[in-house]
């Protein structure tokens, strides 16, 4: 017999993993789509190669360590590692580095230290380190965004490049693939160009970048979604975005001409889906309120400095990997305060 | 009493060098990139071995205990310097890409360890064999390692093997697969870490299965069980 539950008071308790997966994956989609729009049917390839290789490749660790594998399925974790780390690879990317990502995310750095909750680093990041300290050069093959006057591959030239690793004729593979904002900027700083003189390239678009700074509108609404719906806490983007803003801020002031703006480090690359999606990781990230900050602030003055002096023109990645490191000493050294008991300095 | 299988098997696997006692990691480690650089300073350290035991073996009753261990480093070092000097008079190339770590040899705690825990307390005969079958062990984990990075990383085996064998042996590369990418985290650090944690695991797995099976074998009275144990 069942009695309907009408209206309050009845509370309904929202810490369901499954429940909360879901919610993640439903916020990445305003800004899949609006990735999607922009670079092209590759990403969905990703996505799905990615999330694929991920779920087999848990369901084949259960079996071999014993586990259930059904119920760990369903809840979601797999699945959202593989879409993630689908998420950051470039569209033109063979069809062999998402697989190769997402089984090593998977098998090495989830399931071989003990599965979901003993993981120390985030696996989709993991994953996509491996992917471009290995393969440098695929993990650049960046299509030209949509409305930018350049060779666009369709649907059957995407797949057949994807999986084949042949391109269309009179296509080479420099021709269907651009430096992203991030990377052609690092470039020309270095050949002494001004920040004013990069700007006025067409891919910088209207303020970061044409399609990333809608792309990261996307996941910026997506992830404030998340926090108003309580899935994930304001601490670790907060922390971030706004640690990246001041830092880039200070060297817009003291030289505009050879760094960044602050707008464009916000808007550009990774930045809004890895302060939303990827720092906010449960299971790798800081667990204080205090220490969270700490943490997001840690990520976003990584993420400039790899950046800005680094031998990679995205930062994000390495940046939530050092600071998982740094994540259990966060921890041990801002312990929240008890109730009823003050400030040890106070005190 | 030990007899002279067990040694053997302590060096090969119960108590092998790599896998077990993880001595020696740094060379283990840093040069393991390709097969013939694993087995070059796997047989460095396995003539290094063999050498120190025999002669701790044989001075272990003139050394007083209370110098024992600067006497130790002084016979490795000599040996050592031996086989470096003999190593860039006829293996110059090898000699070059394995570097440093042929001097550092002298450092490796295993060979010191099993001077102190073994050579001084053992006749010459079972300290040779006691050398022998610890530097193998060390010698087959860095081949071991060297080979599946190097399939990994490269796709090759026996790639550079004129360093070792001279130009006969430059045909002796295999390539597994044609056009391979390659896989430069095998090569680099992370990939040794992640290699020789692998190779420890399955150590265990191999272990524990072992156990496993002799457990459900054992019978109670069972003659050849007692014997085993």
């Amino acid at each position: 017999m069942e009695f309907p539950t009408q209206s309050s008071p009845y509370l309904p308790l929202n810490n369901n993993l499954s429940r909360l997966m879901t919610q993640v994956m439903l916020g990445l989609i305003p800004g899949t789509l609006i990735l999607l729009w922009f670079f092209g049917w590759g990403i969905l390839f990703n996505l799905l190669i990615g999330s694929a290789t991920a779920l087999l490749a848990e369901a084949a660790m259960l079996r071999l360590r014993s586990q259930p594998v059904m119920p760990t399925l369903y809840d979601g974790s797999a699945l959202l590692t593989g879409l993630l780390l689908g998420l950051s690879l470039p569209p033109l990317a063979p069809w062999w580095i998402p697989v190769v990502g997402a089984l090593f995310a998977i098998v090495i750095a989830k399931q071989l230290y003990g599965g979901l909750g003993y993981n120390p680093f985030n696996p989709a990041m993991v994953g996509f380190v491996v992917l471009i300290i290995s393969f440098p050069l695929q993990m650049t093959l960046w299509p030209p965004p949509q409305g930018i006057d350049a060779q666009t591959l369709g649907l059957a030239d995407t797949l057949r490049l994807v999986f084949t690793e042949a391109l269309p004729a009179g296509a080479t593979l420099d021709s269907v693939t651009m430096a992203t904002p991030l990377d052609m900027a690092k470039t020309r700083i270095g050949l002494n160009f001004t920040w004013s003189e990069i700007l006025t390239d067409p891919r910088y678009g209207s303020f970061a970048g044409r399609g990333w700074e809608w792309i990261n509108v996307g996941f910026l609404f997506g992830g404030l979604w998340l926090w108003q719906k309580r899935a994930i806490h304001w601490q670790i983007p907060a922390g971030m975005l706004g640690a990246l803003f001041l830092v880039s801020l200070l060297f817009y002031i003291a030289d505009a001409d050879s760094f960044g703006s602050p707008v464009f480090h916000l808007f550009s690359g990774a930045t809004m889906l890895g302060a939303f999606f990827i720092a906010t990781d449960p299971v790798s990230a800081a667990t204080t309120h205090r220490g969270r900050l700490y943490y997001g602030a840690g990520i976003g003055i990584l993420t400039y400095i790899i950046r800005t002096w680094g031998g990679y023109p995205e930062g994000i990645a390495f940046a939530v990997l050092l600071m998982n490191m740094a994540a259990p000493t966060i921890d041990y050294l801002t312990p929240p305060r008890a109730f009823g008991h003050r400030d040890q300095k106070e005190g | 009493m030990n007899s002279l299988k067990n040694i053997v098997r302590d060096g090969l696997w119960t108590n092998n060098v790599g896998l077990v006692q993880v001595l020696g990691i740094c060379p283990l480690l840093a040069v393991t990139g390709t097969f013939v650089n694993g087995l070059g300073l796997g047989l460095a350290t396995l003539i290094t071995l063999v050498a120190s035991n025999v002669t701790v073996s044989m001075i272990r009753k003139l050394v007083r205990p209370e110098v024992r261990i600067p006497v130790f480093v002084l016979v490795i070092a000599s040996i050592v310097t031996i086989i470096e000097l003999s190593m860039s008079a006829w293996f110059y190339e090898l000699y070059k890409v394995l570097g440093i770590f042929i001097p550092l040899i002298v450092t490796n705690c295993s060979i010191i360890g099993r001077a102190e825990a073994f050579a001084s307390k053992n006749t010459v005969g079972r300290s040779f064999v006691d050398g022998f079958s610890m530097g193998l062990g060390f010698l087959l984990v860095l081949v071991t390692l060297g080979s599946l990075r190097e399939i990994i990383g490269h796709g090759t085996l026996f790639s550079h093997a004129h360093l070792m064998f001279g130009d006969a042996a430059r045909s002796m590369t295999i390539h597994f697969v044609s056009g391979y990418h390659g896989f430069l985290l095998a090569v680099l650090p992370p990939g040794a870490f992640i290699g020789l944690g692998l190779l420890i695991a399955m150590k265990n797995v191999i272990d524990k299965r072992k156990e496993a099976r002799s457990e459900v074998v054992q019978v109670p009275g069972d003659p050849a069980v007692q014997a085993a144990h």
